[in-house]
């Protein structure tokens, strides 16, 4: 038999029809929806006099679109609130499970699926935002679909697709004193660029991955997608099986045992092709910093900006006049104005840690306003539990409540025109944090050195 | 979904790669929960300054560009997944979109509502915005049945490639939807037999 990837493993097992010289009709395992991608979906069902075919296998959150102060009262934004109203109103017509504002359980989509113990190996996952790839950190197939995608998977449970063509990421080799699976991602699109993995599906590997914990899996696989790529995933091991055993709706006892045989078998058989191949050495990467306009525009933070050399630099002229920076110059000691830890990229309990021990007992500068947004409804529990809340409050953060905030600026979590902003989501596109919004991307180690001085740092002065 | 045969039209040509759909349609717009209206805020920071006026040196807001074909340059339709960038473009009036790669979601967005991403070649895309340059009367036409797209001024042509099942959807106003409906008892029987 022909050797197989795991993506072919578990892509081949949900065919359930081949539209000949067309796509293929995928069974999808999970769906998860939030209030912004799915009202149009769901009036799509009513005007076509359906319901949703499997109710029990969609779960809603609001989270892009949900202020992060005062969750408990009403949303003062009309529109808002009657976006997440909207959505309210439409899981209880249609029969399915919301986590919405107040519930335990709420926050950002890609956050909340893995913590629950619903995000597992093997499955297809699917969601109406591009950063659905941060599941597949679990050794699945997870991607973003748009919004009559998410009509079909609420009418029927499955998706046409194509099959992406496959490629490898290995990156091995100890990681160097604080460099995080944030730069390491930052690296590899630097080097790949933002399309360079465009019609491929990724499967990150190598000893490097391997040494990675969930969290900072998920990290990379989040960010697969600004490579172009439809997903990227990271074969299920012991590290993954350890972080599911026990949470919420993760599986018990003989159904444990049995799942976990299946998992045991997801990984790339010895000698199976993938359409294109890539290798990278940990030792190669820095502490990385973007300057640019896209995520593929960053440099170690050591290092100068690139230079801009003759016509065909057109769109890093554009880019660095956006930004208000300088070809050639090195970003150290640039000064900044915000820092946004937060989003599905690196608002885990993991990022807090880390955030509060390089944090405590310090100050962040008085000109910086910084700003932590947890993931989750359960990770701010637990910082609170663990009073991360304290170290974090005491140093000048502002610990706000869960919801994607400032890493789409669709809240009032923006950041003001021309202002920089060191932030851990996962985009510096033109506005994104705002309209005329600066934005750097970082790991949150990063982001946070930069609060304490009050501009661009190199952390590893800052660790022993 | 609006019936695709063939379109002759000018262009509004736009020459930046990377075009994301945060730039397309920003997402404090994206609050609606209708599929209408969009494209009065198509590209709205490129387009409007802070007071909402329109700003003199943007494409949209110059009349000498006008017609339903958007000519773009390389990678058009990154970043963010957000259907609304396809519905903005096809609201606004475009039925084309023209460059020489698409990012992959937004393709499958914009083929999801009837608003044809054209594949061309760097070359071809080159000639193109060096015809609208000198003429921005220059007319093309894509021609779905025969997958080909041609500046008739110029003399040149090129093939593009559809996916059989899309360009059948797109010649008959057809969607997936109403395809996976039709298969709801090979669904079933997939539900059936899995193991795991
Ligand atoms: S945190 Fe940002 S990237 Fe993640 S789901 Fe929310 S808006 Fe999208």
């Amino acid at each position: 038999m022909k050797q197989k990837t795991l993506f072919d493993k578990i892509w081949d097992s949900h065919v359930v029809h081949d539209i000949e010289n067309g796509p293929q009709a995928l069974y999808i395992d999970r769906h998860f929806i939030h209030e912004v991608t799915s009202p149009q979906a769901f009036a799509g069902l009513r005007s076509r006099g359906i319901g949703v075919f499997r109710p029990e296998q969609t779960v809603a959150t609001a989270d892009h679109n949900v202020p992060t102060i005062n969750q408990h009262l009403p949303i003062k934004d009309a529109l808002s609130r009657h976006q997440v109203e909207t959505l309210t109103k439409n899981c209880e017509e249609f029969g399915i499970e919301l986590y919405g504002l107040g519930h335990p359980y709420q926050g950002i989509v890609h956050v909340i699926g893995p913590e629950l113990g619903i995000t597992r190996p093997g499955m297809t996952i699917v969601c109406g935002d591009s950063h659905t790839s941060t599941h597949g950190a679990f050794g699945n197939i997870a991607f973003g679909i748009g919004t009559s995608e998410v009509e079909q998977v609420l009418a029927t449970q499955c998706i046409l697709q194509k099959k992406p063509k496959s490629m490898k990421i290995e990156v091995n080799g100890p990681l160097k004193n604080g460099v995080l699976s944030k730069d390491i991602v930052l690296y590899i699109i630097s080097k790949l660029t933002t399309s360079g993995c465009t019609g491929h599906f990724v499967e990150f590997c190598g000893s490097t991955i391997e040494s990675l914990s969930m969290e900072a899996r998920m990290t990379i696989c989040n960010m697969s997608i600004e490579m172009g790529a439809r997903g990227g995933m990271i074969a299920p091991d012991e590290t993954t099986f350890a972080y599911i055993k026990g949470r919420e709706f993760a599986p018990e006892g003989e159904e444990w045992e049995r799942q976990l045989a299946y998992w045991q078998t997801l990984k790339t058989d010895e000698g199976a092709e993938f359409d294109t191949s890539y290798a990278f050495d940990a030792e190669d990467i820095e502490p990385m910093i973007t300057y640019g306009t896209n995520p593929g525009m960053g440099v170690g933070v050591t290092r100068p900006v690139p230079a801009v050399n003759g016509k065909e630099d057109a769109m890093l002229t554009k880019s660095l006049a956006y930004m208000g920076l300088e070809g050639g110059k090195n970003l150290l000691g640039h000064k900044i104005d915000y820092v946004f830890i937060g989003s599905c990229t690196n608002s885990r309990i993991e990022d807090l840690r880390m955030v509060a021990d390089l944090v405590r007992g310090k100050k962040k500068a008085d000109h910086v306003h910084a700003l932590i947004i947890p993931g989750s409804r359960q990770v701010e529990a637990q910082a609170r539990e663990e009073g991360l809340d304290k170290i974090l409050g005491e140093a000048g953060f502002e610990l706000r409540q869960p919801g994607c905030s400032a890493c789409l600026g669709m809240n009032e979590d923006k950041v003001p025109k021309g202002k920089y902003c060191v932030s851990t989501s996962n985009r510096n596109f033109e506005g994104r944090q705002g309209p005329g919004a600066r934005t750097m991307l970082a790991s949150p180690l990063t982001a946070a050195a930069a609060a304490l001085t009050g501009e661009i740092t190199d952390v590893r002065t800052m660790l022993n | 979904m609006e019936k695709f045969k063939t379109l002759t039209s000018t262009c509004v040509p736009m020459p930046f790669q990377d075009v994301d759909t945060d730039q397309i349609i920003p997402a404090r717009f994206l609050k609606a929960t209708t599929r209408e209206g969009f494209g009065d805020n198509l590209f709205c920071d490129w387009r409007f300054d802070e007071n909402g006026e329109p700003k003199s040196d943007f494409v949209l807001n110059d009349p000498t560009y006008q017609g339903q074909v958007l000519v773009a340059g390389r990678n058009f339709g990154c970043g963010s997944s957000r259907e609304h960038a396809a519905w903005a473009i096809s609201d606004y009036g475009f039925r084309v979109v023209v460059s020489s790669f698409f990012a992959d979601i937004f393709k499958n967005n914009a083929l999801n509502n009837g608003l044809l991403p054209v594949q061309v070649s760097e070359e071809f895309l080159q000639q193109l915005f060096d015809a609208i340059g000198k003429d921005p009367e220059t007319e093309v036409t894509v021609n779905l049945e025969e997958e080909e797209i041609s500046i008739p001024s110029a003399g040149v042509s090129e093939s593009f490639e559809i996916n059989a099942y899309k360009k059948y959807c797109l010649q008959n106003g057809y969607d997936d939807i109403d395809f996976l409906i039709s298969k709801k008892d090979e669904i079933e029987s997939f539900e059936k037999e899995r193991t795991i």
